[in-house]
């Protein structure tokens, strides 16, 4: 389909049809000053390509065209993306708009809409000095983190407003929500919790098991586990699975009904949302993580058992009575204490962000995932922090 | 507008539709004519949307036959049933603009995967079909999120309209816009029929789009068909449900 303009000129004997190598345009007579252009066929978007390509290669110029009219009695099918086509042939002019012959009442009804339409600039769009955007984004990062601890503040002042009110006896004891919530977060996930903790305490023991064994200090085996399991690994693990089920859960729940205007419509009913929806759900996570945490604990000291007997050829028994010495009350102690603190850091962070859905429900999947993550970082950071701490004051 | 004796584009013969043990839609019979806007009615809960949705392909059917153009669409197959497709838009009661891109891209979208356009073209086309319903240039490249109801709807159209349907289907696409932006919206539905010759089949609540947009009106109760006619066939019904709504207190009749 290719045709260079100079085999045009050639063939151009003027006053007679030309056939044209396009498909749906055609050169024809001479009409007053100017060609007639004659276009035929199906003038619609299937057809789009070739015909942009045939009015490409009409050889005339500017002038000519300007002087030229569309006859458009031989088209057969036209939609708007014909008629847009057709439209700008017609405007190609030197900007003087020249005549359609022959257009069957459709088409010209349709021609003359599609010619109200007058394509304007479009105002620019806002684009960045591509040197500026890493200074943009770090900005971006800073004014998020200030803004990130203004909105948990914040709500964290919402929420010891609410628990003030409860405790005092000023705002009802959401006791069927507090139950409710214990259930969901707690309870259903004790299975998963108890499960990750037996195999990850039975992965540490026998890695561990296999070094100790090295030095003949297999039956060692018992301290570390009632150490590790009760300060660190019960507690974590079940922090870290409470964060990823239910801190995405409750942001998800709260990000939804502030979509649907339920936090509203709370708040003209005269309910503090914060003290129904939040409330039970905090309050769930600080009572009921220590009881995972716990549970984790003991599964993951089964689970060194376990392995101490398969790798380290440690009887049940003998586990047992080196552990009456190895456990300490501080080791549990240490792990229930940090419980309640990573529970309230999850149900803290997961309404932060549940707060921030607006509008649409797209933000509604940035938030949950947002909160995850940030719940899961700010739970291992806290864990460490706890580490120095409990260090510190040699607990 | 339309010529009395235009062909229809689409019958819908003793359509069924059931969820479980349920029938919503129990031997529904009617026809679309080229050009005609057709207005859907009927309780809520009556089965409206469900068969806008079984006619589409969206719900599976338990019977009947839709055909489009005298092809059975059941009985075509899947590559050829993707060409009809082709001849329709939808616009969803929410807009159902995907949130991911911007109002443009959203109208190119479906030219993209069908039409094969230059850049340039592609683009032009879609802010012409903005300017076809009625949308300022400025919201070209809003998301989705940043637009009004009324401009959704107007987007959702716009896209609906991107591959030059002959057959558009709309549902309720009034409800939840004020009356000025209702009244438009009936307006350019007209036009837009009227200019490329469409035909649409609405489901609505709305007497004033009934009035002013829809040439034939169905009318569907308990999953069958209550009675298809004018307008004026319809006030002079008989039926307790429609004289209720053609006559109830929100009608403003012409005979007062
Ligand atoms: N996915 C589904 N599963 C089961 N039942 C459904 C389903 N979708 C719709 N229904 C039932 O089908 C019936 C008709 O619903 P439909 O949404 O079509 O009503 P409608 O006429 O559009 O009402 P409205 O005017 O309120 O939009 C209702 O009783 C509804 O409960
Ligand atoms: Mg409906």
């Amino acid at each position: 389909m290719q045709l260079s303009s100079s085999s045009w000129y050639c063939n151009g004997v003027k006053n007679s049809t030309e056939s044209l190598m396009a498909r749906f345009i055609e050169l024809g007579a001479t009409q007053g000053t100017g060609r007639v252009i004659l276009c035929s066929g199906d003038w619609t978007a299937a057809n789009a390509r070739q015909l942009e390509h045939d009015i490409a290669s009409l050889p005339l110029s500017p002038a000519e065209r300007s002087q030229s009219s569309i006859d458009i009695s031989a088209l057969r099918r036209l939609d708007t993306a014909g008629a847009w086509v057709l439209t700008q042939l017609q405007r190609d002019g030197a900007g003087q708009a020249t005549d359609f012959i022959g257009a069957s009442p459709k088409h010209a009804a349709l021609l003359s809409r599609i010619n109200t339409y007058e394509p304007k600039a479009l105002p620019p769009r806002h684009s960045l000095n591509p040197l500026l955007v890493p200074f943009s984004a770090l900005g971006r990062i800073i004014v998020g983190i200030a803004q990130d601890i203004v909105a948990v503040n914040a709500t964290l002042g919402h929420i010891l407003v609410a628990l003030a009110q409860t405790l005092t006896l000023r705002s009802p004891l959401r006791l069927a929500s507090f139950v409710h919530q214990f259930e969901q977060i707690i309870l259903r996930a004790i299975p998963i919790v108890a499960l990750i903790s037996l195999v990850v305490g039975a992965i540490i023991t026998q890695q561990t098991i296999l070094q100790l064994r090295n030095f003949g200090a297999a039956i060692l085996i018992v301290d570390l586990a009632a150490i590790l399991m009760f300060r660190e690994i019960g507690v974590l693990l079940a922090a870290i699975m409470v964060a990823g089920r239910s801190g995405s859960a409750i942001t998800a729940e709260i990000g939804s009904m502030r979509i649907r205007e339920e936090f509203d419509a709370l708040r003209v009913i005269g309910v503090d949302p914060y003290q129904a929806l939040l409330l039970p759900r905090i309050a769930a996570l600080i009572v009921g993580l220590p009881l995972l945490a716990f549970v984790g604990s003991m599964a993951g000291l089964l689970g060194a058992i376990i392995v101490g007997q398969a790798y380290g050829g440690i009887p049940m028994d003998t586990f047992v009575l080196r552990l009456r010495d190895a456990m300490s009350f501080t080791s549990v102690a240490v792990g229930l204490l940090k419980a309640p603190f990573m529970g309230f850091l999850i149900g803290l962070l997961a309404s932060v962000e549940g707060m921030k859905v607006q509008g649409s429900s797209e933000s509604l999947g940035r938030r949950t995932t947002t909160s995850v993550v940030k719940s899961i970082f700010v739970v291992i950071v806290a864990d460490g922090v706890f580490a120095i701490f409990f260090a510190a004051i040699r607990f | 507008m339309m010529d009395q004796g235009a062909p229809s584009i689409m019958t819908v013969v003793d359509l069924k539709v059931g969820f479980g043990n349920t029938t919503v839609i129990d031997g529904l019979n009617f026809e679309l004519r080229e050009g005609e806007i057709l207005g859907l009615i009927g309780p809520s809960g009556s089965g409206k949307s469900v068969s806008l949705r079984a006619i589409v392909g969206l719900l599976p059917t338990r019977g009947g036959d839709v055909s489009f153009a005298g092809q059975n669409y059941s009985g075509l197959s899947s590559s050829e049933q993707i060409v009809v497709r082709r001849d329709w838009g939808m616009l969803f009661q929410q807009g159902a603009l995907f949130s991911s891109l911007n109002v443009v891209e959203n109208i190119e979208f479906p030219m993209r995967e069908h039409l094969d356009l230059s850049p340039r073209l592609r683009r032009e086309l879609a802010r012409m079909k903005l300017d076809l319903v009625g949308l300022p240039p400025e919201a070209a490249y809003s998301y989705p999120s940043q637009l009004l109801g009324g401009m959704i709807k107007r987007a959702a159209l716009a896209r609906a309209l991107a591959l030059d349907p002959k057959i558009l289907f709309l549902d309720e696409p009034t409800a939840g816009l004020d009356p000025i932006g209702a009244g438009k919206f009936d307006e350019l539905i007209v036009t837009l029929s009227d200019t490329l010759g469409l035909s649409v089949l609405m489901v609505t609540h709305d007497l004033d789009s009934l009035q002013t947009a829809c040439d034939h009106i169905v009318a569907l109760s308990g999953g069958k068909l209550l009675k298809a006619g004018t307008l004026s066939d319809m006030r002079a019904a008989t039926d307790p449900w429609l004289r209720e709504y053609f006559h109830g207190p929100r009608a403003h009749n012409p005979e007062g």
